[in-house]
């Protein structure tokens, strides 16, 4: 007797093969992966076009960067995925010591300021790129890296400012916090760009890039403040009582005992705002900078040849997006790991 | 062009720096720090076909960019030092009020609100565009009247959406609108024989005529237009000077094709006697030091890009992909719309 489970169960599978079946024959199969567009229109859709990536590949991932130069663009990105990434995948999958992590963390401030010295030149020989030219996937991981390293001191200082007793430092600190998440990251942009230079003289105003770092920065202090402070509720005051009793000043207690611990318990929504931040940042696009996702507009909008093929461009970068959310994801998995060792 | 204000938070922003800018007008500043930076900032498209685009290796050309090099060659004395901003339709005002840009040279059509409501100045028309109709050469059609009761393809949601229903009622043609949701769609609904004719704006339609049919040769462009989009660049009140550079620019360049000065000729026309041509070419009375460049600005220009037939023609007329017709945009002596006052 067949069960209708089993019959069920069947048509799904049927019908989940046939889909990749569809998707291996367009993707794959019937594919141009050569930039040759007459092959390509020939398709008419009925395959990829992945010549569209062959053909665009640098402007997608490197914006309007100078063409003789994007070695540099490239080799940043390189070194920004490679000493973050390193970095916390060296204090993920080893056994660490205080002094080796320090090293590991100077490494990656190293790795950031070299990835911006190559982006700017000026130096060696290099010729000078200013900002506003720099674009694609550096500026994604420049601007998602940047912000991050800055939303850490933010973070802190609100959650604790929140926390505080005096209503001097908690009453400014909570409003900061529920300003700057009360209005979208968009709105903020737009101020950054455009009515602060308008509000401040010229002379003080600095570079469309730093104030975008800035305002990507405090945009996600203000969500890391928060989830912070739910990581220091979850450390019981005893402890706190405890280590004073041992003789530890305040700025002791909080170093050793209180924030690895409620870093600790609040990992999973950390790495998750992380992936957020990451993403984030292609709301740059609407103030003029180009980062990955800006500059696949600008690499295929133009061109009417090969604009018909704008879903395989993207299709690209959301692989591209894909794989680096991954690696976070997977990266903060392992932090958990070794950081939260199963209670038994 | 066809504009929607999908950008509500930018306007405003736009709004709120425009009120903190208008006390800070000063005459002249914009042109002292383009020569303190040595490079024209100039806001352009992401990328439309003969107007501003750039190709893979990063190089902008267009008739848009062409008037920026123009700009920047009379100005700083070469054609290359200008540095191009791409920007979308709705943050295009915003960067222009706030400084990003010096000039915005991004077909954007001149219009009451724009001149008025916005705190920017249109210097000069470099294109006359205008909504129009493309339909099968074997219907025979001449003139857009005998359009009565045809099916036409276009647009949602698009002035050029209203254009067609306030043509056809003005004219009591009974045109059924098929409205899609992208620009694709339209068309290829018209190339499938859905509808007996597409509109658009004339510089977009040749584009598709001439990229997307299966067939060119089997589609005409009809002569008639049912709106004005008068086209040019635009630049921050407050600063007369720099108004005044910009629009003198563009009316050198047509001063010139009307002298018949062109790129090639230029530097032996400037040995001939004609005061009018010497008064431009700066080998007669001083025109510059009225505008507070050098004597050879408006030479200077045209050796750069060529007078404005040469760069019509090399962007969007004969020498082009788009193959426009130059018809209002022929000078005035030619039955055109273009007519500089005399440079003198």
């Amino acid at each position: 007797m067949i069960r209708p489970r089993r019959v069920f169960d069947a048509l799904v599978l049927l019908g989940l093969l046939w889909l990749a079946w569809r998707v291996l024959d367009w993707a794959v199969l019937q594919a141009v992966f050569a930039p040759d567009l007459v092959a390509c229109r020939a398709l008419d859709h009925a395959g990829a076009c992945w010549g569209v990536v062959a053909a665009k590949w640098r402007p997608m991932l490197f914006g309007h960067f100078p063409f003789e130069d994007q070695w540099r663009p490239a080799l940043a990105a390189l070194l920004l995925v490679g000493c973050t990434f390193g970095a916390a995948g060296a204090i993920a999958w080893r056994t660490h010591t205080a002094s080796r992590s320090r090293a590991l963390a100077g490494l990656a401030l190293a790795g950031f300021a070299v990835s911006v010295a190559l982006l700017r030149g000026g130096w060696a020989g290099l010729a000078p790129v200013p900002p506003e030219q720099w674009g694609g996937l550096p500026l994604t991981l420049l601007l998602a890296i940047g912000a991050w390293c800055l939303a850490w001191p933010v973070g802190i200082g609100l959650a604790y400012g929140r926390r505080a007793p005096s209503a001097m430092l908690s009453v400014p600190c909570t409003a900061v916090i529920e300003i700057v998440r009360g209005a979208p990251l968009v709105i903020w942009l737009f101020a950054a760009a455009f009515a602060l230079p308008a509000a401040l003289p010229t002379a003080w105003t600095p570079g469309l890039l730093p104030r975008v770092l800035l305002v990507l920065g405090v945009f996600a202090g203000a969500y890391l403040a928060e989830i912070l402070r739910g990581g220091l509720q979850t450390v019981p005051a005893e402890q706190t009582e405890a280590a004073r009793v041992l003789g530890l000043g305040w700025w002791g207690i909080q170093r050793r005992i209180v924030l690895p611990q409620a870093v600790r318990a609040t990992l999973p929504p950390m790495v998750s705002h992380a992936i957020g931040l990451l993403k984030d940042t292609s709301l740059v696009m609407v103030i003029g900078l180009h980062e990955l996702s800006g500059a696949l507009g600008l690499a295929i909008g133009g061109d009417a040849d090969w604009r018909p093929f704008y879903v395989e461009a993207y299709l690209f970068v959301a692989a591209l997006y894909f794989a680096l959310c991954v690696t976070l994801a997977r990266l903060g998995r392992r932090l958990e790991h070794r950081l939260c060792p199963p209670t038994v | 062009m066809r504009h929607r204000f999908t950008a509500l938070p930018a306007l405003l922003l736009a709004l709120i720096a425009q009120l903190l800018m208008s006390g800070a007008a000063h005459a002249g500043k914009t042109l002292d720090a383009i020569k303190q930076r040595g490079q024209v900032r100039c806001g352009v498209s992401n990328g439309v076909a003969g107007f501003s685009a750039a190709d893979a290796k990063g190089h902008w050309s267009g008739l848009d960019v062409d008037v920026c090099r123009a700009v920047a060659a009379a100005v700083l004395g070469q054609p290359d030092k200008v540095a191009f901003v791409p920007l979308t339709s709705q943050q295009r005002f915003a960067a222009l009020q706030s400084g990003q840009v010096d000039v915005l040279a991004r077909n954007t059509s001149w219009t009451l609100t724009r001149d008025a409501s916005l705190g920017l100045h249109f210097t000069a028309v470099t294109y006359y565009d205008g909504q129009g109709f493309l339909l099968p050469a074997k219907l025979k059609v001449t003139n857009a009247r005998q359009l009565k009761g045809a099916q036409v393809c276009t647009q949602s949601g698009t002035t050029n959406e209203k254009n067609l229903a306030d043509f056809s009622r003005t004219h009591r043609l009974g045109i059924k609108p098929v409205v899609f949701d992208t620009y694709e769609a339209a068309f290829k609904a018209y190339f499938a024989g859905r509808c007996q004719a597409f509109t658009t704006d004339v510089s977009a339609l040749s584009g598709i005529r001439n990229k997307e049919a299966p067939k060119p040769e089997d589609h005409v462009i009809l002569p008639d237009l049912i709106s004005k989009e008068p086209l040019g660049p635009l630049v921050r009140r407050g600063d007369d000077a720099w108004f005044a550079i910009v629009r003198w620019t563009v009316f050198a360049l047509q001063e010139a094709e009307e002298l018949g000065i062109t790129k090639a000729n230029a530097a032996e026309r400037r040995k001939g006697d004609d005061p009018a041509v010497q008064r431009l070419l700066g080998t007669g009375e001083d025109s510059g030091k009225l505008l507070g460049l050098e004597k050879d600005w408006a030479f200077r220009a045209i050796q750069a890009v060529g007078h404005y037939g040469e760069v019509f023609e090399r962007n969007v007329g004969s020498q082009s992909v788009l193959k426009l017709p130059r018809g209002l945009n022929r000078l005035w002596n030619q039955g055109g719309l273009m007519y500089a006052p005399p440079v003198r």
